[in-house]
């Protein structure tokens, strides 16, 4: 009697859980790839597509499918370190194939006398960052331009210039203090090529 | 006389040489007018303010120079009548040694002010024109920090103000602007203290002062007895300890209450605000006067002549140096500020600005170049004497490895800079720059994820705006197709209806056409040969252009499609 009791529990208890389960995955359905969304903050949002995807959301959703993390040369080593914290993942070496990491932020700015207007830049920018229309002069809004360089290729007469940001009193900051042996000049380290010499 | 008020305490903090004496020989001192002006327009936390005059403009006295843009912003007015020379690029007073747009004033010497617009009777006004008129004369915090006043003076509507604390503590070594300013215009300042709470209608005022001033202590006790009329202020007298002046730590000793980590004391119900700024929205309100000048302490052992000075914003310190007898074989190092949280200066063309309480001309002997730094010793001084309840000591680990997360954590964003633990570090190891730097490395990284944010919506913006007009182009492509298979069909239809109603096909009827007129030519060509020999050439020609004519006609009505 009481094995019967079971064989009926069982089922019964496993259909009433399905049915909750099956209740939960139609009304709590989850939108969209929440890792994709993950990823993508952390990609650096220049939109530069040197990691050869138009865009770092096609980026981000090819880092969920199974790509390498090691493709974004604005983002660099911390971004591929955050990636690799996030995934789980091994920290890879910037892949050189797609670029270097640069030291300093740059971003573009036209040197205005000498365009001519072709909108060619207007197109390229990611961002929309450029104003300008046919035949008039363009200029960058600093402060929306990611620095990608994808307007400085299709530029006809060259006069796009990647320069570095200005500090302002607003945007300086302090320097970490230099440690004591910099300082101390008898404690400077001869290097060793010297030393061979 | 109320000095029996309960104090609290705060942790930490440590016990400097006051050095305070050099520059109290002296009463306040006036300065002669320098040969220029020079006028940042940012003297102040917040936007730049925008100038609202030219070169070549001749100003008055107290004249409006620069106006506020936005809300944190502060506007600034002429210290002097004269001539703006120029707006240009010039070495601002700031830590960075940057330099920034400056308006440049020659002063006429005529001193003539512009028409001054006092309040009368501040009682009788209401606090929020009182507040409009402390920001229409420029006047931000002057004890170092130079926030807008009347933000301050602005709490949002539910909040509720029950105590208004004035910091006379002038805690860092040297500074001595506070306590001459007390002992000469104690009830300039005391009025401003009555405006202030007008304005708060806070319960109570506390003004708090070290008890190493007891001539300031004296002079205050001694205007405040002198009000006739009933009022809510009590002196508070607080043991001489750095940094007791730390707004936080001075809510702290005086009210036991800990302000949260990252909230202003409005959230305590408490606003603090310093002497001179007090002092300064008493000239504003009850003289009608802007902010255009300060009193500033000239010290340090190698100044023959120390004293406070009462500046015009704007004078180079040099001129200010030479006033005070500067012995430049003696200087070492200039400093603006105090010793402890000031900075130095590469050059003494800056001018005096809004927050300058000091300028310490310093003897290699009193700030000697700062050896190099050991080892941390994990002795944890610098736990014990933090104000903030911090851990230095994490702190510093975390900055030399750029674990910003981890500096986070540990509420860096709570230091105050106060430089106590470098202070007691055995190892003189430069811990407040260490904490600075990474404060800054903090800030570029919201900085940097707040544009990437931004850059990432104005992409997928700009995507969906790029497949919608896709979009609305496929639909006009599909929208012309379909009006003109739409008119094939009519015309069809129509041709249809012709053929019905018994007509020759329209096509067949073209091709007769085509026949008749070539029949026609034919017969021409035939007639012409018979003729040829009886007419000239010309009269050939003239039929075989009226042939061409009769060809092409019947094709006219076609359909190109």
């Amino acid at each position: 009697m009481t094995i019967l009791l079971a064989i009926f529990a069982l089922p019964l208890l496993a259909l009433i859980f399905g049915g909750i389960l099956g209740f939960a995955s139609i009304k709590f359905k989850v939108e969209g790839d929440p890792i994709v969304d993950q990823i993508n903050a952390l990609l650096p949002q220049t939109q530069c597509g040197q990691c050869s995807h138009p865009g770092c959301r096609p980026y981000a959703e090819a880092i969920a499918a199974g790509e390498d993390i090691n493709k974004c040369p604005p983002g660099g080593e911390a971004t591929i370190e955050e990636l690799a914290n996030l995934l789980g993942r091994d920290i890879l070496p910037l892949d050189a194939e797609h670029g270097e990491e640069k030291e300093v932020k740059l971003i573009a700015y036209i040197r205005e006398p000498e365009c001519i207007g072709c909108t060619k830049c207007i197109q390229a920018c990611p961002v929309d960052a450029i104003l300008g229309a046919a035949k008039q002069m363009h200029t960058v809004i600093v402060d929306e331009c990611t620095g990608c360089d994808l307007c400085v290729e299709p530029c006809p007469v060259d006069c796009i210039d990647m320069l570095p940001i200005e500090t302002t009193v607003q945007t300086w900051s302090w320097e970490r203090p230099k440690p004591a042996v910099e300082l101390i000049a008898s404690e400077h380290q001869p290097l060793r090529a010297e030393a061979v010499s | 006389m109320s000095i029996s008020r309960k104090l609290y305490s705060f942790p930490g903090g440590i016990h400097l040489p006051e050095n305070k004496l050099q520059s109290l020989g002296l009463p306040i001192q006036s300065v002669p007018l320098p040969d220029k002006l020079i006028l940042p327009l940012q003297q102040h936390i917040g936007a730049v303010a925008k100038a609202i005059v030219k070169a070549g403009d001749l100003v008055k006295k107290g004249q409006c120079l620069a106006q506020p843009q936005g809300f944190v912003s502060a506007s600034f007015h002429a210290p002097t009548s004269g001539t703006i020379v120029e707006i240009a690029e010039h070495e601002i007073p700031h830590v960075s040694g940057l330099s920034g747009l400056c308006i440049v004033l020659q002063p006429d010497g005529e001193e003539s002010w512009c028409e001054l617009q006092p309040i009368a009777d501040f009682n009788a006004a209401a606090p929020a024109e009182l507040v409009e008129k402390i920001r229409q004369s420029g006047i931000t915090g002057m004890g170092g920090a130079g926030f807008p006043t009347s933000v301050k003076l602005s709490p949002p509507a539910n909040a509720k103000i029950e105590t208004l604390i004035i910091n006379a503590v002038e805690c860092e070594p040297y500074i001595t602007a506070d306590d001459m300013l007390m002992r000469e215009q104690a009830a300039g300042v005391i009025e401003g203290v009555l405006i202030l709470t007008h304005i708060l209608k806070n319960r109570e005022a506390i003004i708090a002062i070290e008890d190493n001033k007891p001539n300031a202590i004296t002079a205050m006790q001694h205007a405040l007895t002198g009000l006739s009329e009933p009022h809510c202020i009590e002196i508070a007298i607080i043991p001489t300890r750095y940094p007791s002046g730390g707004e936080k730590q001075l809510i702290q000793n005086l009210t036991g209450k800990e302000v949260p980590s990252g909230k202003p004391p409005l959230h305590v119900g408490i606003v603090v605000q310093n002497t001179a700024t007090t002092y300064a929205i008493h000239r504003a309100i009850s003289h009608g006067e802007p902010l255009i000048s300060r009193i500033v302490t000239l010290t340090g052992e190698a100044l023959n002549k120390p004293g406070n000075y009462e500046a015009l914003l704007g004078t180079p310190i040099e001129h200010l140096l030479q006033l005070a007898e500067i012995d430049n074989k003696k200087l070492s190092r200039l400093i603006m500020g105090g010793p402890m949280m000031g900075f130095a200066l590469d050059s003494t063309e800056l001018p005096i600005v809004k927050t300058t309480n000091c300028l310490l001309a310093a003897n290699s002997a009193e700030y000697p170049e700062p050896t190099p730094a050991n080892a941390c010793i994990r002795c944890g001084a610098c736990a014990e004497v933090c104000p903030a309840s911090l851990l230095p000591q994490q702190l510093f680990w975390f900055s030399m490895g750029g674990e910003l997360d981890k500096a986070e954590q540990y509420n860096l964003a709570d230091c105050i800079e106060c430089g106590a633990c470098s202070y007691v570090c055995p190892s003189r190891i430069p811990l407040v720059q260490y904490y600075r730097a990474t404060k800054g490395e903090l800030a570029q990284r919201s900085a940097d994820l707040k544009q990437s944010d931004h850059a990432r919506d104005r992409f997928e913006f700009r995507e969906s705006r790029l497949a919608r007009e896709k979009a609305e182009k496929d639909a006009k492509r599909k929208a012309r197709a379909a009006a003109s298979a739409k008119a094939q069909a009519a015309k069809k239809a129509a041709a249809a209806l012709a053929e019905k109603e018994g007509g020759a096909p329209a096509t067949g009827g073209e091709t007769d056409m085509v026949a008749a007129a070539l029949a026609r030519v034919e017969a021409k060509k035939a007639e012409a040969k018979k003729t040829e020999q009886k007419q000239d050439v010309e009269s050939t020609t003239e039929q075989k252009e009226a042939v061409t004519e009769s060809v092409e006609a019947p094709s006219k009505p076609q359909d190109p499609s």
